[in-house]
């Protein structure tokens, strides 16, 4: 039996975390088939179907889902889920927001947030934010599980060619309705979803000292981060907080500079894939935890660093 | 405009031992009576943290059937041991050689957290009004001069004082006798001896900072029942204390440190003190390979009777450690606390239905067994002054021979504030960097405390001077505070004075011991500070 | 109208959990509980559409063993008008708890039901989403602006591309995220006035809903310890490192 995993996109592209929903759909059954429901979304169809880990694309074209009302979407999916033991989404707002309506509609429990998958039945998920792992059983014979994106690697892109069938859409309840939609537009990325984190701790000795943070952010394309020392002292907005009172982040590349680590902090960004640690004391328990730690004094580091990355020209924006 | 009152017949300031006991004692005597608690922990135990080798006495007067009704006292004592400790060696002191004070055989080894919990379970079940979560951060006066109640904190402000969305102004309670619970150097209680003259030809009150962590070990390491203390090393001899390592229940021990606040050098941390301690070959092996689950700290009252505060005044009663009826010889206060609070009661009901005076207090106080323990045990902490040695040989003679009955009593000289040399006259101390693994940072520690304060309040810990920090403590004692702070309140960064006031465990060793007297430690926010669990 | 507002009891936010060493949970004896965070934005934002005027009544609604009245008596204090306390002394897993909603609802018949976004213990995110589907109602999740109309609401959500408005009609379930307001504060009077509010007890069990768990707990234990690295010479490596072998830029 068969994993239906609804895709996330914008009616042109797919989003980048429906690629590591398919790497962790593949890994309870290679059967993945894919759900693209939107409006004049053809295009996404097409690229899922490129996909090599997909083998099957289900294409639901109609404006009832142009805006993935979940509403709109939960009784599509729940009618397309007679044939799957698997229903599959990421654990983010979109995977969040319908999916336990599926689950309830189905008369199932859903499995949220899932970090591992050990078996088509049982997964490791992260409780009290992450404090602690439950290994988790599923007894329902139809499960509906979200994936946490960043707890796996996107399945690759391209030489695949599954077939694409089109599947008609449903009565929408007309219930509710889409108003807009305002993207953040920030100049720098979400501190929530970035991919690159540069910190600042106390050791910026000053506000005006994160100029030196917020250069190397912009040349990442990276979100400005910083240490509740940092708040405290009054050197940034306390929106930039990571730790246990602030934000809790998991990006790929976390850079901590002048932060000493203190557990508070270490909570908030401890998942992150790569941890870069600059200080000048060696002793900093920051470096107990860094894959990377450089033992210097930050007012040097920094710009070097900072042209470092200019020598280089292969940095994603 | 006026704010909210509410009218009581007695309101009572801290859901402690002393003060549940008041509440429970009033309620037997008096059910009629109309009693509030109010207590600034997020719940009752919240911010209690105690060794603790339970006397029972007090609890037997007060709930003779507490074993039935599951009070939370179950281990009992079975092993008592003394170690001296130097620097490498450790000597086991005979117990028959040590004072009938300080054998605990029919003791109990309990939660001081829980047991109030359960108190306070107890004056629930009785109709008492217990309000956690909210400080009284005010006494209110009649236009005689005598106190009327108390008020509590505004919330909701923010760090200027400007009101927040949420805010909520506080209101007045009022009562015919007030009672103040608040523990070792509780602010208002502070407040009021200064007011009413209460310490006036007493000596200076003593204090000490316990520290104390909760360590689960592993079956080969943990010997429930056993009662362990130590003193020496790491502390040289002109420095009061030790520790305390209690095996409790579910292969925990209770392990702690205290040092008389009256040391002399500036460079001393009362934390690195108690981290070094666990390193001694003799300890280590107590708790390596265990994990560290609590960590708490809080100031305790060592002067005992000769500073005592008259514990009345017109309308008000000091109960407990409040006034300060902890008795140090036996490292006890929760017995004491609860035997002052149930004397308070029987003085109220005579106040309130017979118009006794307050005073009857103090009379009741005097007879009661209370004064007896504390009157044997009044020489004990001041021979200390002449050096451990001297110390453990006066207190041989005076608690072994004499039983506390010699016939003069020593004083307390200076307040622990003045105890301090300039920095430059004492040497400096090393101490190791933790390894995270038996010996630990003030940040993780703090960490396990579960302490937040709701961020952006005012801040509640006042400097008179805010200069005196750097242009003078600095100076003269390379500001102590950044060492006696057992978690890092205060730091001295690039020549400027910083209070993390959100990291405040409420140990209130800050107003003790600061040398000018310049931090005012006044009650945050309702519910902040730490959360402590089985402290 | 009326609302609904669903609270949990659950470990308070500040205290740092400790793992069963058998797995088998987490310890709970003489933690500090509180209610959950999100839940009282719930309970706050009720209280505001009461204090507008367009919302008569509140009911504060919880399920789970006699502590968890506490919640309730919270919501009291802070502006609801009277309670429910669904009686279980066992876990029940969001779906369990989404049905026993659903007969909370059919008898109370509100026209709002608010829950907060997620629950901190076990961050399942599913309960509000659950029990609008059962009911067939509309939904608003992540709530951080809500403007109630005449017969619909208008609410801003927090996505992770920004912000989402939708327009619900009324009944609906609306979830509620941490920046939706700021709680108030309780007052002393008003807590007094609480105890003496009612809260009506039923038992989960006794509801006539399928409430087993389908999700078997395995066991909990704590993440693993992330392991010190390298430490590098100097800049040129770190970027080098960072680049060829850690493939992050």
């Amino acid at each position: 039996m068969s994993v239906l995993l609804i895709a996330e996109h914008n009616n042109k592209n797919l989003k980048p975390f429906t690629l590591n929903a398919i790497s962790a759909a593949s890994k309870i059954d290679a059967e993945v088939h894919v759900l693209v429901a939107g409006s004049g979304c053809e295009s996404v169809a097409k690229e899922v179907a490129a996909v090599p880990l997909v083998k099957k694309v289900l294409l639901c074209d109609s404006p009832n889902y142009q805006n993935y009302l979940p509403e709109n979407l939960a009784p599509l999916v729940t009618k397309n889920a007679d044939k799957y033991d698997h229903i599959v989404a990421s654990a983010n707002t979109f995977g969040k927001n319908f999916m336990p309506r599926v689950a309830a509609a189905l008369d199932t429990s859903q499995v949220s947030d899932v970090i591992k998958v050990n078996s088509p039945d049982t997964f490791v998920r992260p409780i009290y934010a992450g404090n602690a792992f439950a290994t988790v059983k599923s007894n329902d014979k139809k499960r509906c599980v979200t994936i946490r994106p960043t707890s796996f690697e996107p399945a690759p892109k391209t030489g695949g060619s599954a077939q694409v069938e089109k599947v008609d859409a449903v009565d929408v309840p007309n219930f509710s309705k889409f108003v807009k939609r305002e993207e953040t537009k920030s100049e720098r990325p979400e501190l929530g979803t970035a991919r690159i984190v540069v910190s600042g701790g106390r050791g910026l000795e000053s506000g005006e000292n994160f100029k030196l943070i917020n250069d190397i952010a912009d040349k990442l394309n990276a979100a400005v981060g910083a240490s509740r020392a940092a708040v405290d002292a009054g050197y940034i907005s306390n929106d930039h907080q990571v730790g246990q009172t602030g934000k809790v982040v998991v990006p790929d590349l976390y850079i901590a500079v002048g932060i000493s680590g203190a557990i508070q902090h270490l909570a908030g960004m401890k998942e992150s894939k790569i941890i870069v640690a600059i200080n000048k004391d060696g002793e900093a328990p920051i470096f107990s935890i860094a894959d990377y730690g450089l033992e210097a004094d930050l007012f040097k580091a920094l710009p070097e660093f900072l042209s470092e990355l200019n020598k280089l020209n292969t940095i994603q924006k | 405009m006026a704010r909210e009152t509410m009218q009581y017949d007695v309101v009572i300031v801290g859901a402690g031992p002393s003060g549940l006991s008041t509440a429970i004692k009033l309620k037997q005597l008096e059910p009629k009576l109309n009693i509030c608690i109010l207590e600034k922990g997020a719940e009752v135990g919240a911010h209690i943290l105690s060794g603790n080798v339970l006397e029972t006495r007090a609890l037997d007067e007060l709930l003779p059937k507490w074993k039935e009704q599951g009070a939370p006292v179950k281990t009992k004592v079975s092993k008592e041991k003394f170690l001296f400790l130097g620097k490498k060696s450790s000597l086991s002191w005979p117990t028959w050689l040590l004072p009938a004070v300080q054998k605990n055989h029919n003791n109990y080894i309990v939660s001081l957290a829980n047991l109030c919990r359960w108190l306070a379970e107890q004056a629930e079940k009785l109709g008492v009004e217990i309000f956690p979560g909210f400080p009284a951060s005010e006494v209110l006066y009649n236009e005689d001069g005598s106190v009327k109640g108390v008020a509590t904190l505004d919330m909701g402000l923010d760090k200027e004082g400007n009101k927040k969305d949420g805010y909520q102004e506080g209101m007045e309670l009022h009562a015919k006798v007030t009672v103040f619970s608040e523990g070792c150097r509780g602010h208002l209680g502070k407040q009021l001896i200064k007011k009413f003259n209460l310490d006036e030809g007493k000596n200076p009150q003593q204090y000490g900072i316990g520290l104390k962590e909760i360590w689960e070990v592993s079956e080969e390491q943990h010997q429930e029942g056993l009662v362990m203390h130590t003193a020496g090393w790491p502390l040289d001899s002109k420095t009061y204390g030790g520790s305390f390592i209690y095996h409790a229940e579910n292969k925990q021990i209770f392990l702690g440190y205290v040092i008389g606040l009256d040391y002399q050098n500036p460079h001393l941390s009362p934390f690195d003190e108690f981290q070094r301690f666990k390193t001694h070959k003799a300890i280590r092996k107590m708790f390596e390979g265990g994990k560290r689950i609590s960590f708490g700290a809080r100031a305790l009252i060592e002067g005992g009777l000769q500073s005592l505060p008259k514990m009345y005044m017109p309308g008000a009663l000091l109960v407990g450690c409040d006034a300060g009826t902890l008795n140090m010889p036996k490292i006890k206060g929760t017995h004491t606390a609860m035997k002052s609070g149930m004397i308070a009661a029987e003085t109220i009901v005579e106040h309130i239905k017979n118009k006794r005076k307050l005073s009857l207090y103090e009379e009741l106080f005097k007879k009661s067994w209370v004064y007896q323990e504390l009157h044997a045990a009044r020489n004990v902490k001041p021979s200390f002054s002449w050096g451990l040695l001297f110390g453990i040989i006066f207190t041989g003679i005076d608690q072994i021979l004499f039983r506390g009955k010699l016939p003069f009593t020593l004083k307390h000289k200076h307040a622990d504030h003045e105890a301090l040399k300039p920095a430059n006259q004492m040497p400096k101390i090393e101490y190791p960097k933790p390894d995270g693994k038996l010996t630990f940072d003030k940040t993780s520690s703090v960490y396990l405390t579960g302490t937040n304060h709701t961020e952006n309040q005012p801040v509640h810990l006042k400097l008179k001077n805010k200069y005196l920090p750097i242009q003078y403590n600095l100076r003269e004692y390379d500001e102590p505070a950044q060492r006696y702070c057992p978690v890092g309140v205060y730091e001295v960064q690039k020549n400027e004075f910083v209070i993390n006031s959100q990291n405040c465990i409420h140990c209130k060793t800050c107003d003790i011991k600061e040398p000018s007297q310049n931090i005012t430690w006044v009650a945050p926010e309702g519910g902040g500070g730490p959360k402590y669990g089985n402290m | 109208m009326k609302i609904l507002v669903a609270v949990k009891r659950v470990i308070d936010y500040n205290v740092q959990i400790r793992v069963k060493e058998d797995g088998s949970g987490v310890h709970t004896d003489n933690v500090k509980m509180s209610t959950n965070p999100p839940d009282d934005n719930a309970t706050e934002e009720s209280v505001k559409l009461k204090e507008s005027g367009k919302v008569k009544e509140i009911v504060a609604v919880t399920i789970g063993d006699d502590k968890a009245q506490e919640t309730v008596r919270k919501a009291l204090a802070v502006g609801a008008d009277r309670g429910i306390h669904v009686k279980s002394d066992t876990y029940i897993e969001p779906l369990g708890i989404a049905k026993i909603l659903k007969k909370v609802v059919e008898k109370e018949k509100p026209d709002m039901v608010f829950l907060g976004k997620q629950a901190i213990d076990d961050d399942c995110n599913q309960t509000g989403q659950m029990l609008a589907a059962m009911l067939n109602w509309p939904q608003a999740t992540f709530s951080s602006k809500v403007t109630l109309k005449d017969k619909s609401m208008e609410i801003v959500r927090e996505i992770d591309e920004g912000l989402e408005t939708v327009e619900v009609n009324l009944p609906a379930v609306v979830t509620c995220d941490l920046r939706l307001n700021e709680p108030r504060y309780a007052s002393l009077p008003n807590i007094m006035k609480a105890k003496k509010k009612p809260i009506d007890q039923m038992v989960a069990k006794d509801l006539g809903v399928d409430i087993t768990n389908r999700v078997q707990q395995l066991k909990v234990e704590e993440p693993p310890k992330r392991k010190a690295g390298i430490k590098v010479a100097n800049v040129a490596e770190l970027v080098s490192k960072l680049k060829n072998e850690a493939k992050v830029i």
